[in-house]
């Protein structure tokens, strides 16, 4: 289990970085924390000819507040915005979340963007993304753009991501005054791949459910308020509406039961805490 | 720095236990293998490969790493530790490795060197860490020998030691 041999870069400036990755075309990728691109590397599911180090660039290293966003930049490690001291008034979703992201000695390395990068349809960071509704910066040596998040992710560790771009920036919208974040997880063991993740919002414009680990990239659902039996039939249709399907870890119906029970609980979990 | 070619060696500067290296290194050489076969410190082992079983568990800027998913060129001018360093004489063990012995918290050890390295970490920057806490840094370990209840006990140990040692008068 090692990896093909590839060039490296460590560029000074994200301009050389980018031009690297416009030349290499499809065979350019860029590295950062490597927890999920390393594994793909030594398994030789990914043989890029060149990888692009982008973890000397200062710029990118950044986590800023910008209006009514947190913008985290491409450098950022997921333990840095773990114990960013603002996580909890601003990112109360994403503090909900990251015990159950990898384990403490990947997310000392791993960065934010990276894990959005790889697009893996049952990691949480996705997950929060979508469920935010937030967004993500791309930049080429050409151009600048801003992708929704539900847009972004196009499918199995797919994403709108084009050849010699790389991701700059996210950004999650930063917590309503008065509105209510939880996120519950079903995994076999702690830190394991979640069979199914829940993410749900309360506030002002009505209940949003988010739900990783059964379609084939993260999915969010508006919830209109309903009362208890209403509810059923509404998280019974979103279960039946994700394509499920059978794997090792478990059956399409378990998930399709998870999503009832897990959504449901994680449903009112933020409802109580927008109370 | 100029792009590096696949084909050849490359130098490595960093620091590892304490003292300044240059190791040669090709490109896609990973952490693990740059310690074990080109530096020859064999105490941190490889397992898995792919980030799960946390036996190559390192310390990198300090705090808890996966040798095998990292590459050697991405410790370039970091501080890097290893189990080796974890006793200041070869000839004691430190007092987190006597917690082990005396607790039976390890059979085969294999997966102790990645286990040490993360728990010296937790017991340095939270020297009041309960049960819950080391489990949860525990989570991203294997061990298949002890169940893991001995390695629990014998950080709560070493942790309790730790904080007598810091105040003596308690």
């Amino acid at each position: 289990m090692k990896p093909a041999s590839f060039d490296f870069l460590c560029p000074e400036t994200i301009e050389e970085a980018l031009a690297a990755l416009a030349e290499g075309g499809g065979e350019a990728r860029v590295i950062a924390g490597g927890q999920s691109l390393v594994p793909m590397l030594n398994m030789r599911l990914a043989r890029p000819a060149l990888l692009v180090d982008i973890m000397r660039l200062e710029a990118l290293r950044r986590i800023e507040t910008s209006g009514d966003e947190i913008v985290v930049g491409a450098g950022v490690r997921q333990a840095e915005l773990e114990a960013w001291p603002s996580l909890l008034r601003d990112l109360p979703l994403l503090a909900a979340a990251f015990p159950w992201l990898g384990h403490v000695q990947t997310r000392a390395r791993g960065t934010v963007c990276g894990s959005i990068a790889h697009a893996d349809p049952s990691a949480e960071l996705p997950l929060s993304l979508v469920t935010l509704g937030g967004a993500v910066s791309l930049r080429s040596r050409k151009q600048k753009r801003v992708v929704k998040a539900d847009d972004f992710f196009i499918g199995m560790m797919a994403t709108d991501l084009a050849e010699g771009e790389m991701i700059e920036a996210v950004h999650f919208p930063k917590a309503r005054h008065g509105s209510g974040y939880a996120f519950r997880e079903v995994g076999r063991r702690h830190g394991d791949f979640a069979i199914v993740a829940c993410a749900a919002v309360a506030d002002d414009r009505g209940l949003r459910l988010g739900i990783a680990g059964v379609d084939d990239r993260p999915r969010v659902f508006p919830l209109p308020a309903l009362d208890d039996d209403q509810f059923d039939d509404a998280i019974n249709d979103i279960a039946w509406s994700l394509n499920a399907r059978d794997d090792i870890h478990a059956s399409a119906r378990y998930r399709r039961e998870l999503v009832r029970s897990l959504g449901r609980e994680t449903l009112k979990e933020a409802s109580r805490c927008r109370a | 720095m100029p792009r590096m070619n696949a084909a050849r060696k490359h130098p490595v500067d960093f620091t590892l236990n304490g003292r300044t290296v240059r190791a040669e290194a090709e490109n896609r050489m990973l952490l693990s293998d740059l310690l074990r076969h080109e530096i020859g410190l064999t105490g941190t082992h490889v397992g898995c490969e792919h980030g799960v079983c946390g036996a190559c568990t390192v310390q990198i800027d300090g705090k808890p790493a996966r040798a095998c998913l990292t590459l050697a060129q991405q410790v370039r001018g970091s501080d890097v530790r290893t189990v080796e360093a974890l006793s200041p004489d070869p000839a004691e063990l430190s007092p987190l490795q006597a917690a082990f012995r005396r607790h039976h918290g390890l059979q085969c050890g294999f997966c102790t060197p990645g286990i040490l390295m993360s728990l010296d970490v937790l017991l340095r920057e939270r020297p009041d860490a309960g049960r819950e806490e080391i489990r949860e840094h525990l989570s991203g370990h294997l061990c298949r020998c002890t169940g893991y209840a001995t390695i629990v006990e014998a950080a709560l140990a070493a942790a309790e030691e730790q904080r007598k040692e810091e105040k003596p008068n308690v």
